[in-house]
């Protein structure tokens, strides 16, 4: 009993990784139909944007965690930020009426050039680099559960900062426009909304909670690498589909369903460990074949 | 000012060459090494097959680096007379289908006489049927399953394998078993758990490890497996550690163990892990690696052996840091036994194609002292030189512990 309890706790703190990178997937792709596969790049430039400014603080600084922190999390999410601006600008707005493979593929180019940029001029990025030790140390202890308190403050902020989104999103004036282009961006003009001002911000928020994720996973594994983006991303993108691209609490529950399956399959079924990754994409399969838009997707319009 | 003097030397070295070339009458492959060997025969070349790039970077570097540096001895002291010998390094990124292109890349090239690598066992999988089809001399310094040179029953029914394939350092027949002594015996570890990545390496020591182990009287409670390019274990360390281990054995490199060890400590599993010769590297401790993790490495401490001064003294003359790694002093042994084999093929001789299976015979019976002890192959391929080390974190470095031979 209290080894599932762990498990569950391990695999809540995975899946909020997951989502704060599911939510910048899930977006994209409702504002402009597009998988943006750059974004789990985003979030590992991110990891060392934030890496970066900590290298780059004065030493006095560099001890001191209430400064340095913030000042890392600030680090990384601008340059997070940059980097999805300059995406958007010079390789998406160019290709936004070519065909949608066109995009997607652009995608692909942008993050192995990310990937790349990063081992080239990034010092020693060929092997992982060790994050700083500026983040709480210990664990939160609940009965038989451990956590550790980086742990508990990435659920916690990926939960938060999830919740301020969608309220935003449908509360604010902004968000209503965001959701009228996302429904038809030729009636939306008519009406007053720039698209290009609600793309760019569509992307630059799912920056801001890449770069949060970046800096996170940082202080969670202690480790960075050029791959990080790759892998996780994947996860998140699968954790967008199975929840519904498209669908902001759909890429958030669907991130906390593959970290839970991830882990408690991992203890439970056969092959263990070895074989966590099988489980999250059988149930995957499964989730599509009998509803191809995900748990909280709408079935695909036809568009005009 | 400094390019300029250089390039002036540069422009006074060169006139002195051609004023010596007049006297002699054959001068093709130039004599820019600066020294006084007769290079009048051409440029022959050591291939070396490392990761030059990725995670075991670190690893990979020593072996080409430390590969430079013997073919660079070898130049100044004329060992193969009539040949200046170069170095191709190719990257093989751990990766076996990387590593069949960079073998497949050397092999194309009629002066590559051998070659130094690699440094996965997985990768030595693909590149040594390569090479052999091109009768190309293949000395590992750091490939360690058994079967590379005896065959899946090496225990029962060893045979040879590729009889243009060596290494330099001991197997884990060796290994695995060394370290479940050190860990049953010495340390009191009955209780072992098992973690691997699944790659030839880490399956194959860790599987020789547990036979071991339970010979000796330890228990392996459970044995579990992690993705190469896993980073958060919590999953694996939550199993393992309902399992009470009083130790965690990872078959596997650097790159995760030292992750790993991080995170088992935050999980309150507070028992050591052990490795083999794939974590025993400074970056293991970087990346997370706590005091007290244990590992097991081939040879003998470099920097305790008398035979390694000489080379280490070398490296830091040429490189300017003692980087070398785990492998430094393995790879130039390596090295210097295609040099040797190279040497006395081309005695009194040009080298040429037809000379390539008496290159396979030279190199199986070079025999040599080198910077890890003495250098010698069995008929299998393997080193004669079946020395380990225990290395344990002792104050953020690898520190030995005890050194010697596996009897069982």
């Amino acid at each position: 009993m209290s080894v599932l309890l762990q498990q569950l706790a391990n695999g809540v703190v995975q899946g909020a990784l997951i989502a704060l990178i599911a939510l910048g997937y899930t977006m994209v792709y409702g504002i402009i139909q597009l998988i943006n596969f750059a974004h789990g790049e985003v979030f590992m430039v991110a990891s060392y944007g934030g890496l970066a400014t900590f290298t780059l603080l004065p030493e006095d600084l560099q001890k001191s965690p209430a400064v340095a922190l913030p000042l890392m999390f600030v680090g990384g999410i601008v340059v997070a930020v940059v980097v999805a601006v300059i995406m958007e600008r010079f390789a998406y707005r160019p290709l936004r009426n070519a065909p949608r493979l066109a995009p997607l593929i652009t995608a692909l180019g942008v993050s192995v050039f990310l990937q790349e940029a990063v081992r080239v001029f990034y010092p020693n990025a060929k092997s992982n680099l060790p994050y700083p030790k500026v983040f709480p140390e210990g664990n939160l202890t609940l009965g038989p559960v451990n956590v550790s308190w980086t742990g508990v403050l990435l659920v916690g902020l990926s939960i938060g900062l999830a919740v301020i989104l969608q309220t935003y999103i449908n509360k604010s004036r902004m968000g209503r426009a965001m959701r009228a282009t996302a429904q038809d961006p030729d009636t939306a003009k008519l009406m007053g909304v720039n698209p290009n001002r609600v793309i760019v911000l569509t992307f630059v928020f799912g920056a801001v909670l890449a770069g949060v994720a970046g800096i996170m996973y940082g202080g969670y594994l202690n480790n960075i690498n050029i791959d990080m983006g790759f892998q996780t991303g994947i996860f998140a993108f699968t954790a967008a589909v199975l929840g519904g691209v498209g669908s902001i609490r759909g890429a958030v529950i669907g991130a906390f369903i593959i970290g839970l399956i991830k882990t408690v399959a991992g203890q439970y079924m056969p092959g263990g460990t070895q074989y966590d990754y099988v489980w999250i994409f059988v149930v995957l399969i499964l989730v599509l074949v009998f509803r191809p838009q995900g748990l909280f997707g709408e079935p695909e319009r036809v568009r005009a | 000012m400094r390019k300029h003097s250089v390039k002036s030397a540069a422009i006074v070295g060169a006139s002195l060459l051609v004023l010596a070339a007049c006297g002699s009458n054959k001068t093709e492959g130039g004599g820019n090494t600066g020294g006084s060997c007769d290079t009048s025969k051409g440029t022959l070349t050591v291939g070396v097959v490392a990761p030059l790039s990725g995670n075991l970077s670190a690893l990979g570097l020593g072996i080409k680096q430390s590969a430079e540096l013997a073919v660079d001895e070898a130049n100044k002291k004329c060992t193969v007379p009539g040949y200046k010998l170069t170095v191709s390094a190719q990257d093989d990124e751990a990766n076996p289908a990387k590593g069949a292109q960079a073998a497949t890349k050397l092999s194309t090239d009629p002066n590559v006489v051998g070659v130094v690598g690699t440094l996965n066992s997985s990768v030595a999988q693909t590149v040594q049927p390569i090479l052999r089809d091109k009768k190309i001399p293949q000395v590992s310094p750091a490939n360690t399953n058994p079967s590379l040179t005896r065959g899946n029953d090496f225990l029962t029914a060893p045979k040879r394998q590729f009889d243009n394939y060596f290494r330099v350092c001991t197997t884990d027949d060796l290994q695995g078993p060394y370290a479940a002594n050190y860990l049953v015996e010495k340390a009191g570890k009955k209780n072992i758990a098992i973690i691997t990545d699944g790659k030839t390496y880490g399956e194959g020591l860790a599987a020789e490890l547990s036979k071991q182990v339970a010979k000796k009287g330890g228990k392996i409670v459970g044995s579990e497996k992690v993705g190469e390019k896993d980073t958060d274990f919590s999953g694996v360390i939550s199993k393992i550690k309902a399992l009470n281990p009083d130790a965690v054995y990872y078959g596997g490199e650097y790159p995760v163990a030292g992750p790993l060890s991080k995170q088992m400590a935050s999980a309150g599993l507070n028992v050591p892990l052990m490795g083999g010769d794939g974590i025993f590297d400074p970056k293991f401790v970087e990346l997370g690696g706590k005091e007290g993790d244990l590992a097991t490495s081939v040879g003998a401490p470099t920097e305790s052996l008398a035979t390694a001064k000489a080379f280490v003294e070398a490296y830091k003359a040429k490189f300017g840091k003692e980087d070398y790694a785990a492998y430094g002093a393995f790879s130039y042994d390596a090295a210097n036994a295609i040099i040797g084999g190279l040497a006395k093929t081309v005695e009194g001789g040009a080298w040429d194609d037809s000379k390539r299976d008496a290159m396979l015979t030279n190199v199986g019976a070079y025999s040599g002292s080198g910077a890890t002890g003495e250098v010698k192959f069995d008929q299998y391929g393997d080193s004669t030189n079946k020395v380990l080390t225990v290395y344990s974190v002792t104050s953020g470095k690898w520190k030995d512990v005890q050194t010697g031979e596996f009897t069982g």
